[in-house]
């Protein structure tokens, strides 16, 4: 028997696999076979490991060791220098190693690292492989469910744990389950939103593609709380790796008697179906995702009722996150009192961040609740590029919030960040250097809203329309004075009466851009009279 | 594949007018939903065809008219676009000979605009029928589509 | 019950009912758009938000209903600014050429502006696009450039008549309701019921016009123009002129169609008595041979192209009497202008009607049974109302005449044509007495009277039970036709025997040619109006008619005969669900 001394794990997700993970994957396997090191070297696959725009990353076990934008030549040279003779090829290695620890500064100010949650197995695991999940100990909490827990003590445990949803409207997951569990009708479903579009944000795909199993079992665990027999994961069309990755990981845990009837002889049963949409932001929307479910346009409904009393068909049913329900497994297996050890007494977790922009290393982190911007940029993402000087972030994606530099010091927690606390659900920060004009990013923004609104209302039809071409005669110079007046107005007039949080939410991009860079903003329209 | 044989892959409830849809039209040459697709959609959904019509109307990942061969989709949402989206959705534009929306006289080409794909880190972005492509630069986009040019 | 107040007034209301139905309690009326009574609330247009004490935000009155101890405010500066910015978009992306609308005047959106005051307008709105006016439907008119989305006549096509020719496309700003493809009204399956045009807000859908064709022909010194008006035009005329919703104004009716200028004005009623005698012995000899039944009625030119379409497996129990505009109009060229002397080339056939769909009906080409056009131009009542106030004629002022004779004369089993159930009441008045040679005692078959959407009767014919069903709207045909289906599948048979369909709710009272406007109360007192005509008729019979019993003798032979065949029978044909033509074979 050959004893296997390194393991090769080669990142494939959406991203390295643009960046031609697939073809260094097999450049290296091949090198391995002739260099007759088959038997002793491993190569494994796993999802992202965190960093993004390095091109194919893969790490070399035992060393733990990181090599970047590595191309299928460089095969040779890694097999032949690094794994037979030992010597680690310098020039490819990754200068700045993603975090893969969750870093919180103790009261000595001293930075210590902590696991992850939800990212655990990210970049760790090969995602494929349902034996690798539970080797990491998965599938252990829904055992603990059946055995000790019963759903009445899942729904405290979560409840316990002070989880809200990481999807924005920051609602108690523990109350959501709690509600539906009292709901009258049958059946009930869980459904898990994976329609991510907000601009920025992509941590729920590295999630999907990193974990599938932590997914499939944090929607068991929750349906097995409220009484939930089916469960829907809404993915966006666009999402093609984590579909595959998904339909997989459901196939295997069928195969393995976690999905279906009776599972585990718990008298539980569930099963699980992946739903495909097809390019609509507003689909994001709780209510507009079912209707979308149920085969219609996704507009959104009128709340009450909510879904929890009535959702898909009118059943109820309990719509989360995928990063919330991700936190769930972990809460289970460990209990509520560990989960609070987790960020802020008030807001306990971690929060996975997709950092991005004028970053010197933008990807995909997990830090805790209540972690400063600050922190997020320049101890996670290696600070701004090219040695530039900070300007502000966009947090939240379009639906988000413009910060400037006097907010890099705000605890990033649902109480703190008070009329921004909605933003942080995405987790998207988008950081923009000095040079970055807010006008022009704002008219991204309105763009962005005028091509997702649904049209259903006329607040947000004709209000985003009306904004977008303010802000375009805006940044092209022609703005009149009274023009920042209206879109003020407008955006004021959306936030108080459009139907659903699309049009509502329009309003902080515009406010929050005119609170931290009004003189900016004024700058571009002439002085009124 | 003809019509009948996509259908058929799916039981006809309603939920799964999406998934058919998406089928139908990847399997249309023109890369569209034609008359005949909303038509037999329609009728094995047991929907009205006006109903199918409003509801493929609704998502950007149809079309209800012809396109090219390969359909460029450049996310020009904010972040794309403060890495430099627009000056690449011009450069496209020029480079094509299309404005956003149209097809190339060859066919082989349609150019669209989309929102956030998810692949923010590599910001510019954008797919190329089913594939993702970032970090892109003027001489990138060339070199990516003078390979698909070679393939056909 | 739910205590609330409104404005401080204190009220108290049935749990569920909407902020806005509470207001209007409190005395209060909250502005609204897209709002319809007869129709769920949308919720697009954000017009009739209030501010609720203690809750973020502004709520929509219609979809919102009242809690305990709500204090709700309906008109504060917040409010009322953010209403009049509401307008201000509505009309920034709105056609604004009120004046040469034919809505002016009529318009709820013109209205509204007024109501909440809007001097100016702030926005734009440069990339409004410019839609083409689809002309392809020789019944309706749609103007997207009018729309404001505010999703009636979708609404009210899908879910109300099931008919799904509009539907909402696109989105956000290019946000379109229109047919797929953007085919046109003429090309899809649009059933003409017009009902899209009278739960329009503003000008963005209405009638194809044929007013100036019918002045042309009115002008003509040649030509001999003949008028005959359907029943329900006569309870909702009186509203063109102000006077109360349902007001009957047969005899005003006729004075005024005479003073404008009509050679002769008879009366649809006489045809619909007549549509009874052929209607009622095809009942008979189906009864008698059990061949199939049900039998459906056929006046409803909405329902008929409904039933081509979605229910063409029911076209051998259709009944293959014509309706009574089609009659009138084949007997006008053909038995009236031989009694009276007239070259048929010279006739200009025009008819009244409450509807949109005889427009259509009119052009069908089997309609030809005179050797010419059967009816050359229908006119809704909103059209003639149009014409009568350009020939300054005010209703309120004329006297009552009676319709001229040979086709004039009718009974109130014609009048009661005009409500949903008037034709089933009617036919069994006649059927009972050509069955048994007897009168029925009372003529009044009340259960299927009202706006129930299917109502169901046991009528007793010396001991033969004839269950019969009466549907208004297409909506309710749907389900009880399926019904029908799903029986003769399991059976062999359906419990009915025989069945009425009006395509519009209410009837032809509620029918697209009536007021702008339209909801169901108003369909209601018209309805009840025509009932009281009935009652106050001497003669309540159809068969009772002497101008019928005459048209038989001199010319018809006898009810079913081979010449009335000819002449009051037609046919039916396959359509398509996709865009309604006639399909092959």
């Amino acid at each position: 028997m050959n004893l296997v001394r390194n393991h090769v794990l080669i990142s494939i997700d959406a991203g390295t696999i643009m960046a031609g993970a697939r073809a260094v994957e097999k450049a290296l396997v091949d090198e391995i076979g002739k260099q007759g090191l088959a038997g002793e070297i491993a190569v494994l696959e796993t999802g992202s490991i965190g960093a993004t725009g390095q091109g194919v990353v893969i790490v070399v076990y035992p060393e733990g060791l990181y090599y970047a934008n590595v191309a299928p030549e460089d095969a040779h040279e890694i097999v032949e220098e690094h794994l037979l003779k030992g010597r680690p090829v310098k020039r490819l290695m990754m200068t700045e190693m993603p975090k893969q620890q969750v870093i919180r500064k103790g009261k000595t100010g001293l930075l210590k690292e902590q696991p992850r949650i939800v990212l655990k197995n990210s970049g760790v695991i090969n995602p494929e492989n349902i034996d690798e999940y539970i080797a990491a100990g998965g599938y252990e909490a829904i055992e603990r469910a059946f055995t000790e827990l019963k759903p009445a003590g899942v729904i405290k445990e979560v409840k316990d744990s002070g989880l809200v949803g990481r999807g924005g409207a920051a609602f108690t997951t523990g109350m959501k389950w709690d509600f539906a569990s009292r709901a009258p009708g049958q059946p009930k479903y869980i459904i898990c939103n994976a329609d991510e579009g907000e601009p920025g944000t992509f941590k729920d795909r590295l999630i999907l593609e990193g974990d599938p199993h932590k997914l499939i079992e944090g929607m068991m665990l929750a349906a097995y709380a409220f009484g939930g027999s089916k469960g829907f994961i809404y993915i966006r069309g666009e999402y093609a790796l984590s579909i595959e990755r998904l339909e997989k990981a459901i196939q295997q845990a069928r195969d393995y008697g976690i999905l279906g009837d009776n599972i585990l002889e718990s008298g539980f049963s569930f099963d699980l179906a992946v739903m495909k949409g097809a390019g609509a932001y507003v689909c994001g929307e709780e209510t507009a995702l079912i209707e979308s479910l149920e085969g219609k346009r996704g507009h959104p409904r009128n709340k009450p009722p909510y879904p929890v009393t009535e959702g898909l068909w009118g059943k109820p049913t309990v719509v989360n996150n995928v990063e919330t329900l991700a936190n769930v497994p972990e809460i289970i297996r460990h209990g509520a009192a560990w989960y609070r050890g987790y960020g802020t007494e008030k807001c306990p977790g971690t929060k996975v961040y997709t950092i991005i922009g004028n970053v010197a290393t933008p990807g995909l982190i997990e830090a805790e609740m209540g972690t400063t911007l600050r922190d997020i940029i320049y101890e996670y993402a290696g600070g701004i590029k090219a040695g530039k000087q900070f300007k502000g972030a966009l947090v939240g994606g379009a639906a988000g919030a413009f910060l400037g530099p006097e907010m890099l010091d705000a605890q990033m927690d649902f109480v703190n960040l008070r009329e921004y606390a909605a933003v942080l659900g995405s987790g998207a920060i988008l950081v923009m250097d000095e040079h970055t004009d807010i006008v022009d990013m704002l008219q991204s923004v309105l763009h962005f809203f005028k091509h997702e609104s649904c049209g259903h209302c006329v607040p947000c039809r004709l209000g985003t329309k009306e904004l977008v071409e303010i802000i375009d005669q805006i940044a092209d110079g022609k703005g009149k004075a009274g023009d920042i007046e209206k879109m003020v107005k407008i955006s004021e007039v959306m936030r108080d009466t459009s139907f659903c949080p699309l049009g509502q939410s329009l309003n902080l991009p515009i406010s929050s851009a005119l609170k931290y860079f009004k003189d900016e903003v004024y700058g571009r329209v002439p002085a009124a009279v | 594949m003809d019509r009948e044989a996509i259908l058929k892959k799916f039981e006809p409830n309603l939920s799964n007018i999406l998934y058919i849809m998406h089928d139908l039209q990847d399997n249309n040459p023109q890369r569209y939903l034609a008359k005949e697709d909303i038509e037999v959609c329609a009728e094995y959904l047991n929907v009205p065809y006006s109903y199918v019509h409003s509801v493929a109307s609704f998502y950007t990942m149809f079309s209800l008219k012809p396109r090219g061969k390969n359909i460029i989709r450049l996310c020009e949402s904010p972040p794309c676009h403060l890495m430099g989206a627009r000056s690449l959705l011009d450069y496209l534009k020029t480079s094509l000979k299309v404005d956003v929306g149209g097809t190339t006289k060859d066919g082989v080409f349609t150019l669209e605009t989309t929102s956030c794909l998810g692949a923010c880190g590599v910001a510019p972005a954008m797919m190329l029928n089913d594939e993702m492509f970032g970090n892109l630069t003027a001489e990138k986009v060339d070199s990516i589509l003078d390979q698909r040019r070679k393939e056909i | 019950m739910i205590r609330a107040t409104i404005n401080n007034v204190e009220i108290e209301v049935p749990e569920g009912t909407t902020i806005l139905w509470a207001a209007k309690k409190a005395g209060f009326t909250i502005p609204t758009l897209c709002n319809h009574p007869d129709l769920p609330p949308g919720g697009q247009c954000g017009i009739c938000v209030v501010e609720i004490e203690g809750l973020p935000g502004l709520k929509r009155a219609c979809m919102t209903p009242i809690g305990e101890g709500f204090k709700i405010k309906t008109h504060t500066p917040r409010i009322q600014a953010t209403r009049r910015q509401l307008v201000e978009l509505i009309l920034s992306d709105h056609d604004t050429s009120c004046l040469t609308c034919v809505k002016n005047n009529n318009c709820e959106l013109q209205q509204l502006a007024a109501t909440v005051g809007i001097n100016t307008v702030d926005y734009k709105n440069e990339s409004r696009k410019k839609h083409p006016i689809d002309h392809s439907s020789v019944a309706i008119v749609r103007d997207p450039n009018k729309c404001i989305l505010c999703g009636r006549c979708l609404t009210v096509c899908s879910q109300v008549q099931t008919v799904n020719a509009l539907a909402v496309n696109h989105r956000g700003s290019e946000t379109l309701i229109s047919t797929a493809f953007d085919a046109g009204l003429g090309n899809s399956v649009c059933i003409n019921c017009g009902q899209c045009v009278v739960h329009c807000p503003v000008g963005a859908l209405y009638e194809r016009s044929a007013t100036e064709e019918v002045w042309e022909a009115l002008h003509d010194p040649d030509k001999f123009v003949v008028v005959q008006e359907a029943p329900a035009v006569r309870v909702m005329l009186g509203e063109e002129f102000g006077m109360p919703v349902g007001t009957l104004v047969s005899g005003k009716m006729h004075a005024a169609l005479r003073r404008m200028g009509f050679d002769a004005v008879l009366d649809t009623n006489f045809a619909a008595d007549l549509t009874i005698m052929e209607e009622g012995t095809e009942l008979i000899s189906r009864l008698t041979s059990g061949k199939n039944l049900p039998l459906i009625t056929s006046c409803s030119p909405g329902w008929i192209k409904f039933m081509e379409t979605f229910f063409h497996d029911m076209i051998p129990h259709m009944s293959t009497a014509k309706s009574p505009q089609q009659m009138f109009g084949a007997l006008a060229k053909t038995y009236y202008a031989k009694e009276k002397g007239i070259d048929p080339a010279k006739i200009v056939s025009v008819s009244i009607m409450p509807c949109t769909a005889k427009k259509f009906e009119c052009l069908r080409p089997e309609m030809n049974a005179s050797g010419y056009r059967d009816v050359d131009y229908v006119l809704t009542s909103r059209e003639i109302g149009r014409m009568m106030r350009e020939a300054g004629i005010d209703m309120n002022e004329m006297p009552d005449e009676h319709a001229d004779p040979i086709l004039g004369e009718y009974t109130g089993a014609a009048t009661i044509f005009g409500a949903t159930g008037g034709v089933m009441e009617a036919a069994v008045r006649s059927a009972y007495a050509l069955v048994t040679g007897k009168e029925l005692e009372d003529v009044e078959i009340t259960p299927v009277r009202g706006l129930k959407g299917i109502k169901e009767a046991e009528i007793d014919i010396e001991g033969t039970k004839v269950k019969v069903a009466v549907a208004h709207s297409c909506g309710h045909a749907r389900a009880l036709l399926e019904k029908v289906q799903d029986q003769m599948r399991k059976d062999g048979k359906s419990e009915y025997q025989f069945i009425e369909v009006m395509a519009c709710p209410g009837g032809c009272v509620g029918g697209g040619g009536q007021s702008w406007g339209s909801n169901m109360a108003k369909r209601a007192r018209r309805g009840e109006s025509l009932y009281a005509e009935d009652r106050s008729l001497p003669m309540r019979r159809s068969h009772e008619n002497p101008e019928v019993q005459a048209a038989y003798e001199k010319f018809l032979e006898k009810p079913n005969s081979e010449k009335a065949h000819k002449l009051l029978h037609t046919h039916y044909f396959k359509r398509s669900a996709v865009d309604g033509k006639i399909l092959p074979g």
